[in-house]
């Protein structure tokens, strides 16, 4: 009797695996659907991050849901495949992506996972488009992977400039993340920009899931550093910014494009913190574009609950929707949807979006000399513009 | 002297801190061994959904309501899992019902992680222990000064609960035979079922302390805590409840003193290595019982 039962149990969530699978694997049947693939981490350390990504190119669907191709018109459909924020969940979502058929790959958010699964998408034949990974190892040495934002040497060096320039800082101290390519490459561009301006740096790494940063901030206020430059995952950053706040180290933190998000902002409200982030996208660079982005995640609450519930624009979500319409621009290049000749014609491909132009370079990267660097208002909660800069 | 002390006072606040949350996660651990033999995996993944419990309720309720029903929600759920996962396995081999812990862990974390969405989640302020404080210069939480304090004063209750009630004597029965104290007249599935409900309650508490210090909650925050404070419960002699405590305070602080010097990388490193260490060395721990095995 109770193996009858075990038996039974075990049967009828083998029938709940199958009744899950069924929906998602009857949709690709018909002929004049073009799918985009979405490479994206939706949980773990990045998944705010990444879903606010996918919002973009979700929006960008939303307003654009066909593709005309050698005059016929396609409908196009966003497969989204989660990778976890994890490396070695990487090659199982982009598999999942490449047997479900698609045309092209958007993503991911966050270098690591990009990198993990770049052989991955070579070995079937697949372009992919990274949106804000910016380590450069994601496109160096292939030739199927291309970015449309600008690269870490560049962004390390932009915020050395700004902390010297700006900040006046003397004495840096960088926190990243132990065996992230993001945080350590950032933090290795940015150690040799600062130390060529002349200031010491100071570096630190802490392992994943740490929770505990008091040392690490008490170790560089003991050190003197007049800057904390801390470029590491969202889930992360917010317990620095509570943290130093508690321990009252009035000192002004430094990061990179992940830090640009609303999380960090309802993190430092009401308190005493100093936060400057560089970043893709100024608010109020398309006035147009952001009033229609607002309403339509005012109007959906599951785009409302992924952007952290409030309507707020980051600049990953308008790397999104970029990333969208140059995939788009791409598939009328390559005159069909098939995966060879969208990368064949990906190289050639230039597009005018709402983050400015993009152009792609000889190794696939965007063309990009600007970045925009913004400071978190602690009494409102939103980002104050502070500069564009440059590398000198 | 003074200037030392201000510049490595706060390593040390936050070892003890740290030390005191993974003490109360620790006995969790180190009672249900003693009872069951049995290493609970599931015990940090409680943790981490007293956790969530607290960022939901708050989200409805105030918070003076919403932290008894964290305690009493916690409690309720150690119960169950006990029920569901352990119970039917009680005659089973040791090694079904430790597979049958890992499972209930992996679980849990999968069912917040469909509950979250994934995304972290701010655990919300309590007003009394997330006021900052200043010690002799350093500026800290309250819930760093509060939470040695109250870790002791737990224990000393539980050790008094052990050692001089009837519900206690039978717990101490129990661990000692699990066969004889059964042909005693001792009612074992109660004493398991109070075994549990104590060790989550403490987890319950530890988990108020520790995301009002580390505010942030994931499906996986259970893990490193729930792991430090298993090496704790070894370190300390696994089914002693002094040795957890001591435990977790040692490893705590050698942590933060670690990170403290400058060697951040090894931080975590020096927890395992510490493991593999009192294993070779002296496998039943500090306060560790010989085993008489009868043969």
């Amino acid at each position: 009797m109770k193996k009858i039962f075990a038996l039974l149990l075990a049967l009828s969530l083998i029938c709940c695996l199958f009744a899950g699978c069924a929906p998602a694997s009857g949709g690709g049947a018909s002929g004049d659907v073009i799918k985009i693939g979405v490479y994206e981490p939706q949980s773990g350390d990045n998944g705010a991050g990444g879903k606010q990504e996918i919002l973009g190119m979700q929006y960008a669907n939303y307003m654009t849901p066909t593709v005309e191709i050698g005059g016929k018109t396609y409908n196009v459909e966003l497969v989204i495949a989660d990778n976890e924020s994890s490396n070695d969940k990487a090659v199982s979502a982009a598999t999942k992506l490449i047997s479900e058929g698609c045309s092209v790959i958007l993503g991911s958010y966050g270098s690591g996972v990009s990198i993990a699964a770049s052989d991955t998408f070579a070995s079937a034949g697949l372009a992919a488009i990274g949106v804000t990974c910016t380590n450069p190892q994601v496109t160096a040495g292939n030739d199927h992977y291309f970015r449309i934002c600008f690269l870490d040497p560049f962004q390390g060096t932009v915020l050395a400039n700004f902390a010297h320039d700006k900040l006046g800082a003397q004495t840096v101290f960088c926190l990243g993340q132990l065996g992230n390519d993001y945080d350590q490459g950032l933090i290795n561009y940015f150690k040799q920009a600062a130390e060529g301006l002349g200031m010491n740096v100071i570096t630190a790494e802490f392992p994943e899931n740490n929770s505990d940063f008091t040392s690490y901030l008490t170790t560089a206020k003991n050190e003197g550093a007049d800057v904390i430059f801390a470029p590491c995952s969202i889930s992360y950053a917010q317990l620095i910014v509570e943290q130093c706040a508690a321990q009252g180290i009035d000192v002004p933190l430094l990061a990179g494009d992940t830090w640009d998000s609303n999380v960090i902002l309802n993190a430092a409200q009401g308190k005493n913190s100093e936060i400057y982030v560089s970043t893709f996208y100024a608010e109020g660079g398309d006035k147009d574009f952001e009033a229609g982005i607002k309403k339509w995640i005012n109007e959906n609450p599951t785009a409302k609950a992924n952007n952290g519930n409030d309507d707020m624009v980051a600049a990953v979500t308008v790397m999104g929707y970029d990333a969208y319409y140059t995939a788009l621009e791409a598939l009328k290049a390559a005159g069909s949807g098939d995966p060879a000749a969208v990368k064949a014609a990906l190289p050639g491909v230039t597009y005018k979006g709402v983050s400015g132009s993009i152009a792609f370079d000889a190794t696939g990267d965007a063309v990009r000399d600007t970045a925009y660097i913004k400071a978190a208002n602690t009494e409102t909660g939103v980002w104050d513009f502070v500069a564009v800069q440059g590398v000198n | 002297m003074s200037a030392f002390l201000q510049a490595n006072l706060p390593f040390i606040l936050a070892g003890i801190s740290v030390g005191g949350q993974y003490a109360l996660i620790a006995i969790g651990y180190t009672m249900v061994y003693g009872i069951l033999r049995l290493i609970n995996f599931a015990h940090g993944d409680v943790f981490m959904v007293a956790g969530l419990v607290m960022v939901y309720t708050t989200a409805a309720l105030p918070i003076y309501i919403s932290i008894p029903i964290v305690l009493v929600a916690t409690v309720l759920l150690g119960l169950l899992i006990e029920r569901v996962a352990y119970k039917p396995l009680r005659s089973a081999p040791r090694m079904s019902v430790m597979i049958s812990a890992i499972g209930v862990s992996y679980l849990l974390q999968n069912c917040a992680l469909y509950f979250t969405g994934g995304l972290p989640q701010v655990y919300p302020e309590i007003p009394f222990l997330s006021r900052s404080v200043t010690i002799f210069g350093a500026t800290t939480k309250m819930v760093t000064v509060i939470t040695p304090i109250l870790t002791i004063i737990l224990v000393v209750l539980l050790v008094l609960l052990i050692n001089h009630t009837k519900i206690g004597m039978a717990m101490r029965a129990v661990s000692k035979d699990f066969e004889t104290s059964q042909l005693m007249g001792v009612r074992i599935n109660s004493v398991i079922s109070v075994t549990f409900a104590i060790g989550c309650f403490l987890a319950a508490v530890g988990s108020l302390l520790y995301f009002t210090n580390y505010t942030s909650v994931i499906p996986t925050s259970g893990a490193m805590p729930g792991l430090k404070a298993f090496v704790a419960a070894v370190f300390g002699g696994i089914g002693s409840i002094p040795g957890a405590v001591i435990g977790a305070f040692i490893i705590g602080i050698c942590e933060n003193i670690i990170k403290g010097v400058g060697w951040t990388t090894f931080s975590d490193a020096f927890t395992f290595v510490l493991l593999i260490v009192i294993l070779l060395v002296k496998p039943t721990g500090i306060f560790g019982e010989k085993a008489t095995d009868k043969v």
